[in-house]
């Protein structure tokens, strides 16, 4: 099998805190994404996930720190490169979608002209034919009457159709990772199944691999091969889509999926994980999820938990699920 | 070679004019803004654009062409302008006259040109109204060169430091600091003082201490824009970070700056009446007529007309550029409501 499209290897991020100390808000995450495969990673507001997308593409807002850690994408190695090869791997490597399609797009500027310079930025073409291929590309994102939409200030758009635009420029350069942070946050029900639809379309048209982040399990229902949950800065556990929505080992997935608003159980109590997500300053020494478990060991509280593997593609963090899978 | 430079520099401000509404007309943003500019302040536009009309005329001149005293050769060799040559040499008296007085004020000689001054004449005999009309082309250096110095330096330190942060931001608050610090009056005269008091002096002076403010303002909404999504799209996308400045921030402050522009004018002019008051002034400005009035005043019967010009043209320049101002800020200002029309 050929290298990975993106692979994270023990990724470390942090910022300076109070008082000296530093705090890592992604600890020691290792994931992996193969051509044309979709991972979604899964976690509440604050645990790290849009920061650890935020380091694939070295976006991450100073006085942030990269590292120690290894980032390989398309065979670079990302923390390694220079300034300028970095900005080549934007855009035409990877490429990304943000939450909020309503505050993503200059809106000074046409949305086509803003397609026409990421293009342009990354190929030698003229505004004519940039401009032609930005119009095919509205039309293969389902934005109606493209060549009209082109000379479209955002305002005038919207926000599916900015949503559909975002897609659009993210997609002009044929990236062969696409990092999706949140991208149906902001829309509403039926535009938010519209525009899953069309990523999954369009992933299988052009093999690219997504990166889904969101807190939304519907959605990673709806596009995902692949789930990593992320809980306060790390991956706690990951496995195929199915295995971890039908058998989740580790007891914050549970309890995850406990939460989720259903039909079939309508009048009764809605299952809650007791307490909050601690403060990046205050994380526990052992298991991140001690402080909430149901079943918190004394083990848990001082020792972090080692990767579990419980079957194919499928790992946990955690010291009770693993001794109840090896009993 | 003077009046070359001023007829290129007249030149070029009628382009950029040219090139300006151009682009405006091609962006429905801006063109919207302009109709509903038109629509709220109509006479206020057009009160300004004769004040440009006029200061832009009195600075497009060339020597020769008649209209001077025979054998006056300083005089044939000398450039004049569009509005110097309305009105002629002869058209002076000797002394004080009032408006469309037939004998002087003083003594009741016969004039010259009886009843044709139509705001009277000075001390020395010159026609009050050519006084007052190119007074206008130094009030419209006054605002106009020193917003070209302010703005620019503004942007500049405004973009640099909110944009960068960290050690360029502190370098630049610092020197905001100190300048803000220092009493700006008294600069402004230490400044004059040690460049001397031409025009063009005066007005790096007023921009030196007048930048300051408007830096802030830029330096603020840097700050805020560099956190939006747009500017992260940009970078996530590879553009560099001198072109997200020039394409993405530079074109989202150009409301403040029109804005500012507008307002830091009139606030300009103004000012230069106070340096005038103190001596320091521009030679031939509004603020010299109305300085040089201050003894007029004292005499009995009162020498009013010199006074009463020089006020109401530069009355009316600001009121009409102040009422654009609030108008300008009403129309970019997504904040305020728009009532429809």
């Amino acid at each position: 099998m050929s290298e990975p499209v993106l692979s994270v290897e023990g990724l470390v991020t942090s910022f300076p805190g109070s008082g000296g100390q530093r705090l890592t808000v992604v600890d020691d995450v290792s994931f992996s994404l193969d051509e044309g495969e979709v991972l979604a990673l899964v976690g509440e507001s604050g645990c790290g996930k849009s920061m650890t997308a935020f380091s694939i593409m070295r976006l991450v807002p100073k006085p942030g720190h990269i590292g120690p850690g290894s980032i390989r994408l398309c065979g670079k190695d990302v923390l390694s490169l220079r300034v300028t090869e970095m900005r080549d791997v934007r855009g035409s490597d990877a490429a990304m979608i943000f939450q909020e399609p309503m505050t993503s797009l200059n809106p000074v500027q046409t949305v086509g002209s803003q397609v026409v310079e990421a293009i342009r930025l990354h190929e030698r073409i003229s505004v004519g034919d940039a401009r032609r291929r930005t119009a095919e590309l509205f039309e293969r994102v389902g934005i109606p009457d493209p060549a009209d939409r082109l000379d479209a200030y955002p305002h005038e758009l919207s926000g599916g159709l900015k949503q559909r635009v975002m897609i659009a420029m993210a997609l002009s350069l044929r990236p062969r990772l696409l990092i999706a942070d949140e991208p149906t946050t902001a829309l509403d029900v039926t535009i938010q199944a519209q525009i899953l639809e069309l990523m999954r379309e369009l992933q299988r048209e052009l093999g690219t691999a997504i990166l889904l982040i969101t807190h939304d399990l519907g959605v990673v229902n709806e596009l995902s091969d692949r789930i990593a949950v992320m809980y306060a800065g790390r991956i706690v556990e990951e496995a195929p889509r199915k295995t971890l929505l039908s058998a989740p080992r580790h007891p914050y997935t549970q309890g995850l999926l406990r939460s989720i608003p259903s039909l079939a159980r309508a009048g009764e109590r809605l299952a809650e994980i007791e307490g909050v997500v601690p403060a990046a300053s205050e994380w526990p020494a052992g298991c991140r999820f001690s402080t909430r478990c149901p079943r918190v060991e004394d083990r848990c509280r001082s020792e972090p938990p080692r990767p579990h593997v419980f079957g194919p593609d499928h790992r946990a963090f955690c010291h009770v699920a693993a001794r109840e899978a090896g009993a | 070679m003077g009046y070359v430079v001023s007829n290129v520099a007249v030149a070029v401000l009628v382009a950029g004019a040219f090139w300006v509404a151009r682009s405006v007309r091609r962006s429905d943003l801006w063109r919207g803004a302009a109709v509903d500019l038109w629509r709220r302040r109509p006479v206020a536009i057009v009160v300004v654009g004769i004040y440009v009309a006029i200061g832009l005329l009195d600075s497009v001149s060339w020597v020769g062409g008649g209209g001077t005293a025979a054998g006056d050769l300083v005089a044939q060799h000398k450039p004049r302008s569009v509005i110097d040559r309305l009105f002629p040499e002869s058209f002076k008296e000797r002394s004080y006259s009032a408006p469309f007085a037939t004998a002087e004020f003083y003594g009741g000689q016969p004039l010259g040109n009886p009843g044709r001054h139509v705001f009277g004449t000075d001390i020395l005999g010159r026609d009050v109204l050519r006084l007052v009309l190119k007074g206008t082309r130094i009030a419209l250096l006054i605002g106009g060169l020193t917003s070209l110095i302010v703005i620019p330096l503004a942007l500049f330190f405004g973009i640099c430091a909110g944009y960068f942060g960290g050690r360029i931001d502190d370098a630049v608050f610092f020197v905001m600091s100190t300048l803000a610090s220092i009493p700006s009056l008294l600069l402004l005269i230490a400044l004059i003082m040690a460049m001397g008091q031409g025009p063009v002096q005066v007005c790096i002076a007023m921009g030196v201490t007048s930048w300051v403010g408007f830096c802030r303002v830029v330096r603020g909404e840097t700050f805020k824009l560099r956190e939006l999504d747009y500017i992260q799209a940009a970078r996530a996308l590879g553009v560099s970070e001198a072109r997200i400045i020039l394409r993405h921030v530079l074109p989202n402050l150009m409301h403040l700056v029109v804005i500012t522009f507008v307002l830091l004018f009139s606030g300009l002019v103004l000012s230069e009446a106070i340096l005038a008051w103190l001596g320091i002034g521009i030679d031939g400005s509004w603020g010299q007529m109305i300085d040089q009035a201050r003894d007029e005043l004292a005499r009995d019967p009162i020498v009013w007309w010199n006074l009463s010009a020089a006020s109401a043209a530069l009355f009316g320049l600001i009121l009409a550029v102040n009422l654009l101002g609030d108008a300008v800020r009403d129309v970019l200002d997504p904040r305020t409501l728009r009532e429809e029309p």
